[in-house]
């Protein structure tokens, strides 16, 4: 099936340069990042050199590199939810799954990821796991959430 | 179309420049200095430094002088106190992450960051923040990346992608991560990087290093000496850098007039073998199953005895003379001399038989002159370019570097090649051809213009002769009839005649796919054909340009190396000219044309040569089968070589004379341009070696001639007067123009000749030769059913004598590729060995799966003398230029039991 999308993606934009971000952004909406293989074949169809295609992944903080988890970690440590206590609940997390910030569990269940804000001040300290906000958490309650996923 | 100039004041000073120049560019040539870090003529203008902001009277801001076009009444200013103290704060920003370890870094001294921080008095930095501490990247044995040091200027991003269209590293990640690197953090060699280290001639700081020279000395510690590259015949010129008189590396060299800054791999750092341990550098005699050191005159007098010994006894004729490509003009004269003076026989040829012979021949009779015609820099001038049968950017890479210039100027590139090189794979029109069917595929081109009226009708009747014949030959080649012979679609062939036809200015660029067929002399004449039709010869940007293969391969032609021509292509059949030599001489020139290289192995083989003399040339590499060439050097009952190794083909010598390097000698060089380059000395030759113009004068004063050349400029003299097309040149003269000098150049005061055949063709008028397709006679059939091509890699050279000993021997090893459906088809995998055999020899070797080769065809290089694939390919030759056919040789393939 990834296949499809690739052959589709490249079928779509072959000889374009132009459409670089297009294609990224196809490919990442159907793998939830973008894996070299794929990166290799779009540079060659669409006549961009290789390092082109990666200098723009990595310039933009929506593409990503790595594969995605199921679910998404994301901890809050804005200025409400850091007086509140969020660095104790991100350490707890951390250690809990093993993994820093933009990485995925070995298991592929959790990618943990860190934000400046999420604009949940009065809940805080915040906690959004996929489409879910958690608050008024501490690292006891936050590592029980885990488990809900 | 005259630009409008526009007049504006800098600094005080009134300049007048063409409309659309920028504040930069106008400052230079007033000669007024704004710095810069990431500006670069050569490269398309960036402005991200911004060092070289300047005020502008009236501006709010300061803008970029090397992206900000002039306008008429600007008033600049490039000092201003302004402008300074903006200049000041960049420069501390760039140093805010830039480590501070000038003590130790290589570039200290010849920095550009560190020149800047002089200038405006930048001590240390306001701004502390966090340094990058990325790991040293060095993993391959050429460049060498420190990240850290790195000021983001982007110019070697762009020398990659513009210069060699190689893109390998780019910018990645954002903001103060921002890093320049291969995609994915892959290692160079792991991302397709060719290592022509053209990002360390371009790199201001020391974030890009060779790392042969990496703690080598610093650089006001070394001597730079000029000098032309030992390998291709492009013929850049670079710095040897030494200390201690040892070449510890090789520097760009800014003013070099075919190359500028840009090298190769091979130019760049394929310098190691000057001081490998395996350098010969005492003569060696065989006595009688091993070598052994001798003194120079214990090896000159057996050699001068035993050459005397044969000719009395068996005649001059019984002798041959291999001379070199690789040496200089004075020392392929003095061979050519000693051949003929002392010797006493025409029978002198040297490689160039093996790959542009047919060139020689072909283009000479068609334009009068077997040489370039136009210099490399025009080539981006065309509008159209036709590369056939060459792989330039591996064979040429600096001369491709034109070929990319020509793209990035809207060119247009068409490649004929069985192959899908890297130079098919940038062009506009790839006609993958069967091979040997070029002559099919260009009359068919004619065909297409004649037909459609497209023919240069002014040029053919005013410049041309023998038009009706060829037309009447043309005409049987329609594109339907062509597609059927040569696998190329028809309309390909109608659409690329019609655009080699319309283009105002159009080049051929070919090589040994064209020349190394038994057809190899008709393949030149089609090529020769298709430019005067079209009238695309004689002109700015318009011309054929043969590559010529090694260093000095056109100097050796043009001093005589040759059996049939004295030297400047004058025939030995020829009484008066012979006169000439014998009254310059003092001695009687034999008057028939002696045997070709390949002539010489066969009659060596059969016992009509007794003796060889083979200076700087491995023939048990490189020549067609290498059976016969055994045969024939165990046959001989005396072999002297002259070399700077103990090469396969010494080893069957009972003299060895150590020769000097190039970096050991004075002398010149012609590149394929005809351009004459001298060669300049830098370092005392190693051991007890001698230039060969030394080893040769000795030898002929052992031989009780009178020689007493004392030094190669002594040399250029006596042929200046003797060879017409070199009558001008003199080391005085090579000194005051550094650009070199342009054959033919008949007298001291005539500037050389750039462009051949403007007014008139050497010959008069340009002769079309009618020619036919025949199919090749190695075809392949039931028994041996696929065809093998050998040719060259980018990293190696030749037999690799050299490139061996030089780390570039770890890259590129021989390997048999093959199309990998042909590959699955008989059950071969990848390093799998393999068992090919022709009708000439057999030869074990590991394949490798490239799926850029057609179906039925292989390809192998002959560099390496552990698998030599030269055994496979048979000894017949082009009946005119008696070059075997390389191109083309029927094989069989099987899965070979260990």
């Amino acid at each position: 099936m990834g296949e499809a999308i690739l052959e589709e993606v490249v079928r779509s934009y072959r000889g374009r340069p132009e459409k670089l971000i297009a294609a990224l952004l196809a490919l990442q909406r159907h793998y939830g990042y973008l894996p070299e293989p794929a990166l290799r074949t779009l540079a060659q169809e669409l006549g961009v050199p290789l390092s082109k295609v990666y200098g723009v992944a990595t310039f933009y903080a929506q593409f990503r590199l790595k594969p995605r988890g199921r679910h998404t970690v994301c901890v809050c440590l804005g200025t409400a939810c850091h007086v509140r206590g969020s660095e104790q609940i991100f350490h707890a997390l951390k250690r809990e799954l093993g993994v820093e910030p933009g990485d995925t569990t070995a298991d592929g269940r959790f990618t943990l990821e860190v934000v400046s804000c999420v604009g949940a001040c009065s809940m805080a300290p915040v906690v959004v796991v996929d489409e879910e906000t958690h608050g008024r958490l501490d690292p006891e309650k936050a590592l029980a959430l885990l488990k809900k996923y | 179309m005259e630009r409008k100039m526009v007049t504006l004041v800098i600094n005080g000073k009134e300049v007048t420049v063409p409309e659309g120049t920028t504040i930069l560019e106008a400052a230079r040539q007033a000669g007024i200095y704004i710095p810069t870090l990431c500006h670069d003529p050569e490269l398309s203008p960036w402005g991200g430094c911004r060092l070289c902001i300047v005020e502008v009277r009236g501006w709010k801001e300061l803008p970029a002088a090397c992206i900000t076009p002039v306008r008429h009444g600007m008033v600049v200013e490039t000092e201003s106190p302004a402008v300074r103290h903006a200049r000041y704060t960049l420069i501390e920003l760039l140093l805010a992450n830039h480590p501070e370890d000038c003590l130790t870094c290589e570039r200290t001294g010849s920095c550009a960051l560190q020149d800047l921080a002089y200038r405006y008095g930048v001590r240390r930095t306001r701004f502390e923040g966090e340094k990058r501490n990325y790991p040293i990247e060095d993993s391959n044995p050429f460049i060498v990346r420190d990240m850290n040091k790195c000021i983001l200027c982007g110019l070697c991003v762009r020398v990659c992608s513009e210069i060699m269209g190689k893109a390998v590293i780019d910018f990645a990640y954002r903001g103060v991560r921002t890093k320049i690197t291969p995609p994915f953090e892959l290692p160079l060699e792991k991302a397709g990087c060719v290592f022509c280290g053209n990002c360390i001639a371009v790199c201001p700081v020391g974030a890009l290093f060779p790392k042969p020279m990496w703690g080598q000395g610093r650089h006001w510690e070394v001597k730079k000496v000029k000098t032309v590259c030992p390998y291709c015949g492009t013929g850049c010129s670079f710095y040897l850098v030494v200390k201690n008189d040892r070449v510890i590396g090789v520097q760009s060299c800014p003013e070099a007039p075919v190359n500028g800054r840009w090298l190769c791999v091979k130019g760049r750092f394929g310098f190691g073998f000057i001081h490998h341990r395996d350098r010969l550098k005492m003569p060696l005699i065989r006595d009688p199953f091993l070598f052994a050191k001798v003194t120079w005159p214990t090896a000159l007098g057996r050699v001068a005895r035993r050459l005397r010994e044969v000719k009395e006894k068996y005649g001059p004729d019984a002798i041959g003379v291999l001379a070199s490509a690789r040496i200089t003009n004075e020392e392929a004269y003095l061979l050519n001399k000693f051949a003929r003076a002392v010797l006493g026989t025409n029978n002198i040829d040297h490689c160039a038989r093996l790959c542009h012979a047919p060139t020689l021949v072909a283009l000479r009779e068609a334009f009068g002159s077997g040489a370039a015609t136009n210099p490399l820099a025009e080539i981006p001038e065309a509008d159209f370019i036709l590369v056939i049968g060459s792989n330039t950017t591996e064979t040429h890479p600096v001369a491709a570097i034109q070929i990319q210039k020509a793209l990035r100027r809207g060119a247009v590139l068409a490649v004929i090649d069985p192959r899908r090189t890297e130079i098919a794979s940038r062009a506009h029109y790839h006609l993958q051809l069967r091979p040997g069917t070029d002559i099919a595929l260009l009359n068919a081109m004619a065909h297409v213009c004649l037909q459609e009226n497209l023919w240069n009708q002014e040029f053919v009747i005013y410049r041309t002769e023998n038009f009706a014949a060829f037309r009447e030959a043309a005409m049987q080649y329609p594109p339907s009839l062509a597609a059927a012979i040569t696998g190329v679609p028809e309309a390909l062939i109608v659409e690329v005649a019609r655009r080699y036809a319309r283009a105002k200015n159009a080049v051929i660029i070919y090589t040994m796919g064209v020349t190394q067929h038994t057809c190899g002399t008709n393949n030149v004449y089609a090529i020769a054909n298709l430019a005067l039709l079209c009238g695309h010869v004689g002109r700015k940007g318009s011309g054929v340009l043969p590559l010529r293969g090694q260093n000095n391969v056109q100097g050796a032609c043009d001093m005589g190396a040759l059996p049939d021509y004295l030297p400047g292509y004058q025939a030995v059949t020829d009484p008066s000219l012979r006169a000439k030599f014998a009254t310059a001489w003092g001695v009687e020139i034999p008057d028939h044309p002696g045997l070709t290289a390949t002539e010489m192995f066969e009659a060596a083989a059969e016992g009509r040569i007794k003796a060889l003399y083979i200076v700087g040339e491995n023939p048990m590499v490189t020549e067609a089968d290498t059976g016969l060439v055994k045969k024939a050097l165990e046959n001989l009952e005396f072999l002297v070589v002259q070399d700077i190794f103990l090469t396969e083909t010494a080893r069957f010598a009972h003299v060895v004379l150590p020769a000097a390097s190039f970096a050991e000698k004075d002398g010149t060089f012609t590149n394929t341009e005809r351009r004459i380059q001298r060669v300049r000395r830098a370092i005392s030759p190693v051991g007890e070696a001698k230039p060969d113009w030394e080893i040769v004068t000795l030898l002929a004063r052992e031989m009780g001639h009178p020689w007493d050349y004392s030094s190669p400029a002594a040399i250029m003299e006596e042929i200046a007067q003797l060879t017409p097309i070199y009558g001008g040149v003199s080391y005085e003269r090579l000194e005051v123009e550094p650009e070199g000098i342009f054959w033919p150049c008949p007298h001291p005061e005539h500037p050389g000749t750039p462009i051949l055949h403007q007014e008139n063709f050497a010959r008069g008028k340009g002769r079309f030769h009618p020619v036919h397709f025949a199919p090749p006679d190695e075809q392949p059939d039931k028994d041996y059913p696929f065809l093998l091509i050998t040719g060259r890699y980018l990293t190696h050279y030749h037999s690799g004598t050299m490139t061996r000993r030089t780390p570039l021997g770890f890259y590129q090893e021989t390997l048999l590729e093959m199309n990998p459906q042909d590959m699955a088809e008989l059950g071969i995998k990848p390093r799998d060995r393999v068992l090919i055999s022709s009708r000439h020899g057999v030869l074990k070797i590991e394949a490798t799966p490239n799926s850029n080769l057609p179906r039925g065809v292989v390809f192998a290089t002959f560099h390496d003398a552990e698998n030599p694939i030269n055994t496979l390919v048979g000894h017949r030759c082009d009946p005119r230029a008696k070059i075997p056919a390389f191109k083309g040789v029927a094989v069989r393939i099987e899965k070979a039991v260990r």
